[in-house]
């Protein structure tokens, strides 16, 4: 069995099918890229699986578990995190709180303990700041840890947002994205850190790129899809050779 | 100035960052402390009124400095208390209950309340809560039975184990003062705790808190009922402190006010519910000093200026008629919202972290460091 599987995933505002019908399933442990053309329908399956919209049809399961009629807020404590493509982070808090609020899944005091400051609640918190710090030390944020979001160049926003969905410690993380607004560097590091997810932390990656030499470095299967559709899947190589990818990119 | 150097966890979670602190705020309560015993009774009356409104403060703050949800209902909330209070001291409930039961009823009330909040956004939301304001000051005038309608309830001096504290009395003043500092307390607790973080994250960007796994709806409630419970003490105390009530003392105006507080304080900080409630009780006196000297200051300047007895005369009858002027203080309030939200923002607690950096960085202080610029502007935001 996958490790996360859509069935036949559709999403239809009234006419315009944004998903049409996708199947596809992810293995654990691979990084698996969702490429195609603007308004191909990339982030709407990404806004599918975290049910920020739902689904008009089809069905979404998640080690096992069928997820399709969870509350939003159950993704993430089944384990899927995510980034967004354009950045959604707390602007005026400051960036470990930021980070804070990503162990949300993982707290459990009752808001009369919380009220207190209970030992359990002062306890938890050191809990969750350990965390915190390892994920900054994974991703070399020491200099921001302090500072608020809003005076955070953009690049460095792109990291906090990885950063962020890494302290929910996911099984499974969904990358809007990640590269765009990267300068060449960054976009390198940021290659670096997408493989170190896979190879040192475990996690199953989901990404959306439009950036092909990212695609083609970090990834193990590509799907390509236009128009809502699948067009193509396998490996890096054999989706850029497939000809309807070729026809959706270039023109027929 | 001073560095910090953090080597533990626990550097960042306690309340006071470094033994400054514990001197200042020590030598402030001190302060407080000895305060009735020097002050004169005027004042002290004062001096309670800004620890009741500081607590609603306190509340506002919850609910729309750090939730992000605008309200201007916490009158009603601040009625709802106060009516409790006065309904259950005439069925000789003792203080302790009365106190619980009217922040427990104002919590639900608010969480009730809550619920459109789920829907609702920015604009709107305030319009909700407007409208639940009316209703609870339609209610209070009409259902005689319980609040006497517009003749308003009389409050008996509060009497705790067994001995009446009467309400200037400096018993009350430690009263009120302790509820605002265990208010203070545990909203500074809450702030550093998941549910803190939870109710920032909310207002900042709630796809975002969603896919964090805050449940934004189980949040949004939570917090109005706290903000709603905290408002419930408050206004227990306030219906004790005023001795009779009547629903045209919670009108719009005093949610307004309540808005004032937290405005010109400082949104983003608690300092600022305190530093927004002092302005607000004082202001009141400035202005009642304003309407009784100013015609006769500008009448007096007038006339060294060369104005004829008849003409200065004219002026100050002039003056005067302006200055007791109906719907004035509205105006000036008015004046004031407009004058901050220009040219303070971040409230007299910002200005006063300003001139705080001034000192601290000298010669090197840059007008430019408290500047908000916008490097990244969002195109498209699922809400």
């Amino acid at each position: 069995m996958s490790y996360f599987r859509a069935e036949n995933l559709s999403l239809h505002f009234g006419g315009l099918k944004a998903v049409d019908a996708v199947s596809f399933a992810i293995e654990k442990g691979e990084i698996l890229s969702i490429i195609g053309p603007n308004g191909a329908g990339k982030s709407s399956i990404f806004n599918l699986i975290s049910r920020i919209y739902r689904p008009t049809s089809g069905r979404m399961f998640f080690e096992d578990q069928d997820i399709t009629e969870q509350p939003p807020y159950d993704i993430a404590r089944l384990g899927i995190a995510r980034t967004f493509q354009n950045i959604e982070l707390f602007e005026n808090a400051t960036v470990l709180s930021n980070l804070l609020v990503g162990r949300h899944r993982h707290s459990t005091t009752q808001l009369w303990q919380e009220l207190l400051f209970l030992p359990s609640v002062r306890a938890n918190e050191k809990v969750h700041r350990r965390r915190v710090e390892q994920v900054i030390e994974f991703l070399d944020l020491e200099p921001y840890r302090d500072k608020l979001i809003s005076g955070l160049p953009y690049g460095v926003r792109k990291v906090i947002e990885l950063a962020r969905a890494l302290c929910s410690e996911p099984k499974l993380i969904l990358l809007d994205e990640p590269s765009s607004g990267l300068n060449v560097e960054e976009t390198d590091d940021m290659s670096f850190w997408i493989r170190d997810l896979k190879n040192e932390l475990g996690i199953t990656v989901l990404m959306v790129e439009h950036d092909m030499s990212l695609v083609n470095r970090v990834s193990d299967r590509v799907i390509a899809l236009n128009y809502g559709r699948v067009l193509a899947m396998g490996s890096p190589a054999e989706v850029q050779q497939h000809p309807d990818v070729v026809a959706a990119y270039l023109g027929a | 100035m001073r560095f910090l150097f953090k080597t533990d966890y626990e550097d960042d979670i306690r309340l006071f960052p470094h033994s400054g602190y514990v001197v200042s705020y020590g030598v402030l309560l001190a302060v407080l402390l000895i305060a009735p015993y020097v002050l004169s009774s005027y004042l002290m009356s004062q001096l309670v009124f800004v620890c009741i409104y500081a607590t609603v403060g306190v509340a506002l703050l919850i609910l729309t400095g750090f939730t992000g949800q605008a309200s201007l209902g916490h009158a009603a909330f601040l009625a709802i208390g106060a009516y409790t209070a006065a309904y259950l001291q005439k069925y000789n409930v003792p203080f302790p209950v009365y106190f619980l039961v009217a922040g427990a009823l104002t919590g639900l009330i608010g969480a009730i309340v809550g619920f459109p909040a789920l829907r609702l956004q920015g604009i709107y939301l305030v319009i909700a809560t407007i409208s639940f304001a009316f209703i609870v000051e339609e209610i209070l005038a009409r259902w005689e039975s319980v609040t006497n309608g517009n003749e308003g309830m009389r409050v008996k001096a509060l009497s705790l184990l067994g001995v009446t504290v009467s309400r200037d009395s400096p018993t009350f003043y430690f009263l009120c003062l302790a509820v605002l500092v265990l208010t203070i307390v545990g909203t500074l607790n809450l702030l550093r705790s998941p549910t803190g973080r939870a109710f920032v994250a909310i207002r900042d960007s709630e796809t975002a808190a969603r896919s964090m796994g805050v449940n934004v709806a189980l949040y949004k409630v939570k917090s109005f009922a706290i903000s709603a419970a905290i408002t419930g003490f408050a206004g227990v105390l306030f219906a004790h402190k005023l001795s009779f009530i009547s629903p045209e003392m919670f009108t719009l105006q005093l949610s307004i006010e309540f808005i004032i507080v937290i405005l010109i304080g400082g949104t983003f900080s608690l300092h600022g519910a305190v530093l927004g409630a002092i302005f607000i009780v004082m202001i009141d006196p400035f202005l009642t000093y304003l309407k009784d000297d100013l015609p006769g200051i500008i009448a007096g300047i007038a006339a060294t200026f060369g104005a004829g007895t008849q003409s200065a005369a004219n002026i100050h009858s002039k003056v005067a008629a302006f200055a007791s002027l109906n719907g004035l203080k509205g105006a000036i309030y008015g004046l004031i919202i407009v004058l901050f939200v220009l040219f303070e923002p971040l409230g007299l607690y910002g200005r006063w972290l300003k001139i705080k950096l001034f000192f601290q960085l000298f010669p090197l202080y840059k007008r430019a460091t408290f500047k908000r610029q916008k490097i990244y502007v969002k195109s498209e935001r699922n809400r």
